[in-house]
């Protein structure tokens, strides 16, 4: 790990300081607004971080603002900047940091701040045809049952639109469209066949999680944690009983630990199956299309018999878990994944040489590598485009790294590619499931946590990539300040470069091959 | 080409006999806890760990009210004596008074519009598999239509955010009539964990009038299914004696 004490001074002095904090085991970079923008660049460029999220927190006088990046062997870097609360103004980062971009207008549609130099601000998370200027939902003295000031959407609004050249128009797509899909809003920009530019307005399902979670206790709030975004409902719970974990000093029974392993891997395996399922549909490929939903619904059904729930709801608990699973009901789980996956192989090798198939998919929804780093992409969208990077190998958790597993890359960043990675990590789920089964230790799997004052990040790498929850407790275990980034978050960010220069009857394909959920980003 | 009929064909017929006959096969439902507990002070242990008030004692009897059920089995789990669970149940939906079913002619064809205000994720996937062959509904006459144009139900998942308010009145109002409204999951149903926000309502109740209400968080495509032939006049509502009689098995989660 580096030491950043001497580095700081020296490039520095006086406009920063650098110290270590040990329940994030993070250095913590304290910095005056004016170095700000530098030291990001720094820590982004020259060190070669990648941007976690940005956490804005109220304080009785100030604003706090607490950029964190993270880096392989390098761990854990958070640079801190605060400014008066009369002051809302702070220097945008995007300009060498562009995966900050949707962190700052969330912070500005949010807590009304103004990032100095950000290229667009507004109408993000509050639309501005149905909201009023200057409401700012997550500030204390915001009073939520005031049941605000919606009113009905101003008629004539129009989303303003970039390609001017003659015959160019918006087609709209959403909120409600397709059969079964999720809420969301696409900004087609075209002059006819070619999308050219791709905006998406999201936030049609904003439930405001953030703001319900805060003067919870930590019970009530790891329900929230699950349920915001339920297809991976396992993940966000289990970054959120870490991030509460870490605070309290809580230690996780061995067997716990192994048994949380094995749920979050039989989560990915299902999550990618209904991918696969999501990809086949939308290229009408009727018996695939049928065969990867009997996989995924034979998933459901293994999760469902092992865990009382077919989205593993009401297992997590800070501390452990709220029921033991006997090794019994893990190994014919583990049997019944290990026929699925075999299910799975066979599809793969019939895909592969599915020539209408691979045409839908080959040399579509192209990502490039230094595009992907440069939004910062997370999870298999990434990986497919040769960014090879993996919470669970890059800042092990739950003891990940005394499993042997493979990070499964591709280099080419299309549709394609992504498939691929698919279904090389659902092998390697299956392959860690094996091994948290002979991992797994007698013994209690709850230990019960005493409630401390604290604020922690708990991380995990969630089926659709790095998922991000930090958590402030009072002395009474109630939540003070809860802030989820997710992997959809970040990739509906870059999801227009998939999309851009693409036929119209490409854009289903892109959808599916990103699988981005729209509840995990609305929150 | 010929591989993927072979393999098709080969796969056999994986679709569930339900609604002709029933379906027990494991995972399929998570269950539903149910009224009664053995004494007034489990019964209060009861009432006090829900957290979303599903538990009630009137007149010394514990009645649980389904509705508001997120299925965290934290009554199933952390007491020391479990709620009375009712395993392998699905057949969950309700009517709403006064009752208002399809006429007869749209027994055998019935298109749904699936509208999403909130949900996490899980309801729409549950909605998502009843097209897959364990459940293929096609075979029931129920299709989904993208348009409300086409639609006779309107299936709602998610507790109604504000920003889609707007959006589902219109999709409403675009339906022809006759038409009903099938709200599906405990967010659609009472808000669910969303109840309290100031960002969404306590359930679709609250914008329109819903015919049938289907309890679960998220209700297992059986139980959706079972909603929706309620709607559709196929089947009866839970509580009647042919649904009670039937799905009624004891056993814990």
């Amino acid at each position: 790990m580096i030491n950043l004490t001497d580095q700081i001074e020296e490039r520095w002095g006086g406009k920063a300081q650098a110290g270590f904090n040990v329940i994030n085991s993070a250095w913590e970079v304290t910095c005056s607004q004016t170095a700000l923008v530098e030291i990001c660049e720094w820590i982004f460029a020259d060190l070669d971080f990648s941007f976690a999220t940005l956490v804005v927190e109220e304080e009785a006088d100030e604003w706090r603002l607490r950029y964190i990046f993270y880096g392989g062997s390098n761990g854990w870097v958070h640079v801190l900047a605060s400014s008066p609360r009369s002051e809302q103004t702070f220097p945008s980062i995007v300009g060498p940091v562009h995966a900050a971009d949707w962190h700052e207008r969330e912070a500005e549609d949010m807590f009304g701040l103004n990032f100095e130099g950000h290229p667009r601000l507004g109408d993000f998370i509050l639309h501005d045809d149905a909201w009023q200027e200057g409401v700012e939902p997550m500030r204390h003295q915001f009073d939520p049952q005031m049941a605000l000031l919606y009113r009905k959407p101003v008629e004539d609004w129009r989303p303003r639109r970039i390609v001017q050249e003659p015959g160019a128009f918006i087609m709209p797509v959403g909120p409600k469209y397709s059969g079964v899909a999720e809420s969301a809003q696409f900004l087609l920009e075209t002059v006819g066949e070619d999308v050219i530019r791709f905006s998406p307005r999201l936030y049609y399902k904003w439930r405001a999680v953030e703001k319900l979670a805060e003067g919870k206790t930590a019970d009530e709030v790891l329900l929230l944690a699950e349920r915001f975004a339920a297809t991976t409902a396992f993940a966000h719970g289990l970054a959120f009983c870490q991030a509460v974990e870490k605070i309290c000093g809580a230690k996780v029974p061995q067997r716990a630990r192994a048994l949380r392993v094995f749920l979050a891997e039989l989560e990915r395996l299902r999550q990618h199956t209904g991918q696969v399922q999501a990809i086949c549909e939308s290229t009408a490929l009727v018996v695939a299309d049928s065969q990867s939903g009997i996989l995924e619904e034979d998933l459901l059904r293994i999760s469902g018999e092992l865990a009382g729930h077919r989205y593993l709801f009401g297992l997590l608990a800070p501390g452990g878990l709220t029921t033991d699973l006997s090794d019994q009901a893990c190994q014919h789980a583990l049997e019944r994944s290990r026929e699925a996956l075999a299910g799975l192989d066979e599809l793969e090798t019939q895909l592969r040489v599915s020539s209408s198939f691979l045409d839908r998919l080959e040399e579509v929804g192209f990502v490039p590598t230094g595009t992907a780093l440069d939004y910062g992409l997370l999870g298999p969208v990434a990986r497919a485009a040769a960014v090879t990077d993996d919470l669970r190998r890059k800042q092990p958790y739950l003891g990940y790294d005394l499993f042997q597993f493979e990070v499964p890359s591709e280099r080419e960043g299309d549709g394609y590619a992504r498939l691929r990675v698919l279904f090389s990590e659902c092998r390697q789920s299956v392959l860690i499931m094996g091994q948290a089964l002979a991992a797994l230790a007698e013994g209690r799997v709850r230990e019960p946590v005493r409630f401390h004052a604290g604020a922690a990040l708990g991380y995990v790498e969630a089926p659709r990539g790095g998922a991000f929850h930090w958590v402030r407790l009072d002395e009474g275990g109630r939540v003070l300040r809860y802030h989820i980034t997710s992997p959809s978050f970040v990739n509906w960010h870059g999801f227009h470069l998939a999309v851009e220069n693409f036929a119209f009857q490409d854009f289903p394909i892109m959808l599916a091959s990103f699988y981005l959920s729209v509840a995990e980003n609305d929150r | 080409m010929s591989r993927w009929v072979i393999k098709g064909i080969r796969t056999g017929i994986k679709t569930t006999t339900y609604p002709r006959g029933t379906e027990s096969a494991p995972g399929t439902t998570p269950g539903l806890p149910g009224s009664g507990a053995p004494d007034s002070e489990a019964a209060q242990a009861l009432v006090e760990i829900c957290p979303t008030g599903v538990f009630t004692v009137a007149g010394g009897e514990l009645v649980a009210d389904v509705r508001g059920c997120i299925h965290c089995l934290r009554c199933v789990r952390l007491t020391h004596q479990p709620a009375n669970w009712q395993a392998g149940s699905f057949e969950w939906a309700a009517e709403t008074v006064p009752v208002n079913k399809l006429p007869g002619a749209f027994k055998k064809s019935v298109h749904i519009c699936v509208v999403d205000t909130g949900d996490c994720g899980a309801c729409l996937n549950e909605v998502r598999q009843l097209n897959n062959p364990y459940y293929n509904m096609h075979r029931l006459g129920l299709f989904i239509t993208p348009t409300p144009r086409h639609a006779d139900i309107l299936l709602i998942v998610g507790p109604g955010t504000d920003h889609m308010r707007y959006a589902l009145q219109k999709i409403y109002a675009a339906m022809p009539s006759p038409k009903r409204v099938v709200a599906a999951g405990a967010c659609a149903l009472s808000g669910g964990v969303f109840a309290g926000s100031f960002t969404c309502s306590e359930g679709i109740g609250e914008t329109m009038p819903v015919d049938v209400e289907i309890p679960g968080c998220p209700p297992p495509p059986l139980a959706i299914l079972h909603g929706l032939l309620v709607a559709a006049g196929r089947r009866p509502p839970a509580g009647s004696p042919a649904t009670t009689a039937k799905t009624e098995t004891p056993g814990t989660a």
